[in-house]
């Protein structure tokens, strides 16, 4: 098949964005054999009436407007209301459109973490992910590294990530299917008992929704 | 026995499929990430209209990923094999062919070298 960058050097290494992540290749590299398959596809589509550029613009940015924030937002309102985390441990979904969070047909299961259980979660088969609670995910549980090893030595793939948990911690590894995804409910940390409910959203990262990190604290 | 699924006509069989990857072996997890570029958001934007129009399933999605093989996984970007897949369900779905995919492709490459040119920004 035509197609001519196999180096994988598709990283721009002179800055990094705004975000703190590399720039990737963008508009002006090198056309790519698969950019050269999107744009036709793409026109395609347009030309022969299935979409058209304008409903392509609101999806990319109704999924730019999906991140870590979202989910942030539903974990401290678990925090702060026990009613909420009892509704989100019985139906993540439904919990979630309560606060209007566009969930879409994946059926969503919260799984709490406590001093005694640690959850993190996974796709062995593809790349399942909650995108409609935390937006994209991140290249690394997409690897063949996280796929793998995660169901087989999670303690030892936590450590990776810089989580340490005493050996009393039981660790649960939950894989997603591409119908029913997971979202970790990390346990409230310490010395935040004043805090507000948007005080406490700032405390929950991306990671440690997926279980691969654990919240900041105060 | 046929070559399955990309599989070494020298590996035994054991059941699984390369993407089945649960419990392999493999290296340590690097926890690269990068922001996404707009072809990217693009492909996952086609995807998800597509889909969502009924054109064709999640389920049709993975069945052209996993076909392409591990060669591909470990040779292509993420959304290299996605705008493939997506590509393959929508000409199985007859929303254009072959041809006229070539021929769109044709035309595109000779705008420019660029994504930009090629894009028409």
């Amino acid at each position: 098949m035509p197609h001519d960058h196999h180096d994988h050097d598709h990283f721009h290494h002179e800055g990094m964005s705004p975000s703190g992540h590399p720039y990737r290749a963008d508009n002006d590299e090198p056309l790519s054999y698969w950019q050269t398959m999107e744009i036709a596809v793409r026109e395609l589509l347009i030309e022969k009436g299935h979409t058209t550029p304008a409903e392509i613009a609101a999806q990319i940015e109704a999924m730019d407007a999906r991140s870590p924030a979202n989910g942030a937002a539903v974990v401290a309102r678990a925090w702060v209301d026990p009613a909420f985390k009892q509704r989100l441990l019985e139906d993540a979904s439904a919990a979630s459109r309560e606060m209007g969070f566009d969930i879409g047909a994946l059926h969503l299961i919260a799984v709490e973490n406590s001093d005694d259980v640690h959850n993190v979660i996974v796709c062995t088969l593809c790349s399942c992910y909650p995108r409609n609670l935390l937006g994209l995910p991140p290249d690394w549980y997409k690897t063949r590294a996280y796929r793998s090893r995660t169901v087989k030595e999670p303690r030892k793939v936590l450590e990776e990530f810089g989580v340490s948990l005493p050996d009393s911690t039981q660790i649960r590894v939950h894989d997603s299917t591409a119908d029913m995804r997971y979202i970790v409910l990390p346990a409230r940390p310490e010395g935040t008992d004043g805090m507000s409910e948007q005080e406490l959203a700032q405390l929950v990262t991306r990671d440690s929704m997926i279980g691969t990190g654990l919240p900041r604290t105060p | 026995m046929p070559n399955v699924g990309g599989m070494s006509e020298n590996t035994p069989f054991d059941g699984r499929r390369w993407h089945d990857m649960g419990g392999q072996p493999a290296g340590p997890v690097t926890p690269e990430e990068h922001d996404f570029a707009l072809w990217e958001k693009r492909v996952d934007a086609l995807q998800v209209l597509m889909s969502g129009k009924g054109h064709f399933t999640v389920d049709g999605l993975r069945r052209a990923l996993e076909d392409m093989g591990e060669d591909a996984y470990e040779k292509y970007s993420y959304y290299e094999r996605w705008i493939a897949a997506v590509n393959q369900n929508l000409i199985e779905a007859g929303l254009y062919t072959l041809e006229e995919l070539g021929a769109k492709m044709d035309e595109v490459r000779k705008r420019g070298d660029t994504y930009g040119e090629a894009a028409g920004g």
